[in-house]
C-alpha cells in the first residue's frame, strides 16, 4: 500500500511536469498572440526584403503611414515600433519589450489595473506589472528618463518578458536617435568630407552637409505601419498597391503572428515535446514495473484466484484495474499541484482542457501498455504455487 | 454417484533417465459426506495426488471424476477445469491464503462473486456462512488481525462458499497448535455430514486420524492402505 502510494505521488510529479510543460507551450502561444492582438492592423506593412519586427530588424519612415492612408481601401494606418530594452532595476536586471504609438492612434496599452493610459507626448510610459515597476517610478531608458503612468496585468512579450508602451516619439529616440558621441563623431565626418569638394559652390556644399547631417540623424521612423482597411476583403488590393512602391513587404496580420510564432515557438515546441514525450515514456516505465513488481509480490494470491477458479480476464482484470488506479491517482494528483502552482512559474503557464482531457487519455493508455507485462506474468503462475506450504 | 472416482492414476515427471515417479495406479472413491484422509509422509504423492483432483496438475494415465463428470481419461476431457473447480469443488490450503487485501467477509463473497452471484445474495451467504463456521463477528477484520484457527475457519467458509460436491484440503492443521487443529478438523467432519460434501484432507499427522471415514496410506507415490471406521468406531 505504501509503495503504490508513493509511486503514484511520484508519477503526479512526473505528470505535473508534463502539465507544466503542456501550460507553458500554451503559455507561449497566448503570449505571443497577445503582442499581435495588442497592436491591432490588418495589415502590417515593413521593410522590403524583411518578415517584419518580430523576425528581424525591419526599418520603414514614419511619415509613411499618409502614403498609405491614401491607397483606396485603407482607413486608417499608423506607425509603430517593437524594442526589447534591458535596463538594472534595485541591482536585478529587467527586460522590457517596448511598443511605440502615436498617441490616438487605434493602438494603445490596455489590461490597464491601476494609473492611466498615456496622456502626453512624451516622458509617460505604461508597464506591465509584472516587471515590478510601480506608478510614478521613472525608469532611465537612453538618454531619458519616463515616469510610470499606468500599470497593466497579463501582457507579457512573445519572450515572456513585460510589456511597456511609450509613445512613438519617445521609443524613436530610444531606438533610432544616435547618442551624444556618436553625433559629434558623425557629424565631424560628414563635416570632412563635405569640405574635400574643393570645386563645390559653398553654399551648395554647406546644404550638402547639412541634408546629410540631418538624414543621418533622423530617428523618424517605424518598425512597421499597421493599417485597418474598409473591409478586409480589400486586403489582397491594398497589399498588392502597396508592394508596386518596391520599397515595402505587405504581411496580413495572421501572416505576421505566424511568423511570430514560428520564429518564438518552434524550438521550444519541439524541446517542450521531446520532454513531454521523455516525461510520458518515464512515467508508463515507472508504472510498469510498480504492476511488475506488485504482481511479483503478489503469486501467491494469484495462484490462489486461480486454483478457486477465477478467470484469467478476471485476474487480468484486476492488475489492469490497480495500473489505472495508479494512473488516476498520479493524474490526480499531478492536476492538483498545476493547479495550485502554475502561477509561480516565471512564464505564463495556460493549463486547457483540451490538454488535459489528451493527457489522461494518454495516461490511461501507457497504464493499460504498463499493464500488460504484469498481466503478462499472472498469467504464467502455476496455480499448485498456492498448495506450497508457507 | 461417487463425489471422486479415480482410477489408474498415474503420474510421471520428467523422461528416460531424469524421469520421476510421483503417483502409480492410484485408485481412490469418495462419496458425497464422506471424510477421507490422504496419510502418508512427505514425497508420498499424497499432495500429486490432490492436485490431479484438483485438475491444476496434468497426469500422465488415468481416469478422474469428479461429482460425475469425466475430467480426465488419459488425457483433459475438455471440461472446463477453471470452471469447475469455480463450482464444484473446494480448497483449504495449509497456510490459508486468504488475499490479504480483502477482509474476512469480502475474502468468502470472493467466491460467490466468481459464481455470478448478486452482490446483495453474495452478502447474505457469505455472513451466513462465517456464522454457520462461528467467525461471523469478525467479519470486518483483515487476514492479519485474526489468529491463524480464525483464518482457517475463513478459508473453510470461502471453500464451502460455492456450495462444492468435492473439498480438498492441504494439511490444513499443520499451522496450528493441536487443540487449534482439532477444532478446524472437527469443522470439516462436520462440513462432510452437514453439507454432504466429498472433504479429502491431505496430513502427515498421525494424531488427526480419528475423525476420518476412511483413510489411504500412501507411501512412495503409491496408495499402500485403506482403512475405513466402522459403525462400533474401529478401523477395518
Amino acid at each position: 500500500m505504501t509503495r503504490f502510494v508513493l509511486t503514484g505521488v511520484g508519477l503526479g510529479l512526473l505528470l505535473t511536469v508534463v502539465m507544466a510543460m503542456s501550460g507553458i507551450y500554451r503559455g507561449l502561444i497566448g503570449d505571443a498572440t497577445k503582442v499581435v492582438n495588442a497592436v491591432p492592423g490588418q495589415l502590417w506593412i515593413v521593410q522590403q526584403d524583411t518578415r517584419g519586427p518580430f523576425a528581424e530588424s525591419s526599418r520603414v519612415p514614419e511619415d509613411l503611414e499618409y502614403a498609405i492612408r491614401g491607397v483606396s481601401g485603407v482607413r486608417t494606418a499608423t506607425p509603430a515600433s517593437f524594442q526589447y530594452v534591458q535596463l538594472v532595476r534595485a541591482g536585478a536586471p529587467v527586460r522590457l519589450f517596448l511598443i511605440g504609438y502615436k498617441l490616438g492612434a487605434s493602438v494603445s496599452p490596455s489590461h490597464i489595473v491601476a494609473g492611466r493610459s498615456i496622456t502626453k507626448k512624451h516622458y509617460e510610459i505604461v508597464v506591465d506589472e509584472k516587471s515590478g515597476f510601480r506608478l510614478e517610478e521613472r525608469i532611465r531608458l537612453g538618454l531619458e528618463e519616463y515616469t510610470v503612468v499606468g500599470l497593466m496585468r497579463g501582457m507579457p512579450s512573445p519572450s515572456g518578458d513585460p510589456i511597456a508602451f511609450l509613445s512613438l516619439a519617445d521609443a524613436q529616440v530610444i531606438q533610432f536617435q544616435l547618442d551624444n558621441d556618436a553625433i559629434r563623431n558623425n557629424r565631424a565626418r560628414v563635416t570632412r568630407t563635405y569640405e574635400r569638394l574643393n570645386n563645390v559652390n559653398p553654399l551648395l556644399r554647406t546644404r550638402a552637409t547639412v541634408t546629410a547631417l540631418a538624414a543621418a540623424e533622423n530617428p523618424h521612423f517605424a518598425n512597421a505601419i499597421l493599417v485597418d482597411l474598409d473591409t478586409p476583403s480589400a486586403a489582397a488590393d491594398v497589399a498588392a498597391s502597396i508592394r508596386r512602391w518596391n520599397h515595402y513587404q505587405v504581411y496580413s496580420a495572421d501572416a505576421e503572428r505566424a511568423i511570430l510564432l514560428k520564429g518564438f515557438i518552434e524550438k521550444s515546441q519541439k524541446q517542450l515535446w521531446l520532454f513531454r514525450t521523455i516525461l510520458v515514456i518515464v512515467s508508463g516505465v515507472i508504472v510498469a514495473l510498480i504492476i511488475y513488481t506488485l504482481t511479483m509480490d503478489k503469486l501467491r494470491e494469484i495462484a490462489t484466484l486461480k486454483i478457486i477458479g477465477a478467470a484469467d480476464r478476471t485476474i487480468a482484470g484486476m492488475i489492469l484495474q490497480q495500473a489505472l488506479l495508479l494512473g488516476a491517482v498520479g493524474f490526480a494528483i499531478g492536476y492538483a499541484v498545476i493547479s495550485r502552482t502554475y502561477g509561480l512559474f516565471p512564464r505564463t503557464v495556460l493549463i486547457e482542457r483540451l490538454d488535459m482531457v489528451a493527457l489522461a487519455a494518454i495516461v490511461f493508455a501507457i497504464c493499460v501498455l504498463a499493464s500488460v507485462l504484469g498481466i503478462w506474468r499472472a498469467l504464467q503462475v502455476d496455480p499448485g504455487l498456492a498448495l506450497t506450504g508457507g | 454417484m461417487d463425489a471422486v472416482n479415480i482410477h489408474g492414476l498415474t503420474k510421471v515427471y520428467g523422461t528416460g533417465e531424469a524421469a520421476t515417479v510421483a503417483l502409480v495406479d492410484a485408485d481412490l472413491t469418495v462419496a458425497p459426506g464422506e471424510l477421507v484422509a490422504l496419510l502418508g509422509p512427505s514425497g508420498s504423492g499424497k499432495t500429486t495426488l490432490l492436485t490431479a483432483i484438483c485438475c491444476i496438475n496434468e497426469p500422465t494415465r488415468g481416469r478422474i471424476e469428479l461429482d460425475g463428470i469425466p475430467v480426465y481419461d488419459n488425457g483433459w476431457t475438455g471440461v472446463d477445469v477453471r470452471s469447475l473447480r469455480r463450482s464444484r469443488i473446494g480448497v483449504v490450503f495449509q497456510s490459508y491464503n486468504l488475499l490479504p487485501f480483502l477482509n474476512v467477509l469480502e475474502n468468502v463473497e470472493l467466491i460467490l462473486h466468481l459464481n455470478g452471484v448478486a452482490v446483495d445474495t453474495a452478502r447474505e451467504e457469505a455472513m451466513r456462512l462465517l456464522d454457520y463456521l462461528e467467525i461471523g463477528q469478525r467479519w470486518h477484520h483483515y487476514p492479519g488481525e485474526i489468529s491463524g484457527g480464525e483464518q482457517q475457519r475463513v478459508a473453510i467458509a470461502r471453500a464451502l462458499a460455492n456450495d462444492p460436491a468435492v473439498v480438498l484440503a492441504d494439511e490444513p492443521t499443520a499451522s496450528l497448535d493441536t487443540g487449534r487443529g482439532r477444532i478446524v478438523m472437527g469443522l470439516l467432519r462436520k462440513v462432510s455430514r452437514e453439507r454432504h460434501a466429498a472433504v479429502i484432507v491431505v496430513t502427515h499427522d498421525e494424531r488427526m486420524i480419528e475423525g476420518f471415514d476412511t483413510v489411504y496410506r500412501m507411501a512412495d507415490g503409491r496408495i499402500t492402505g485403506r482403512a475405513v471406521r466402522q459403525g462400533s468406531g474401529r478401523w477395518h
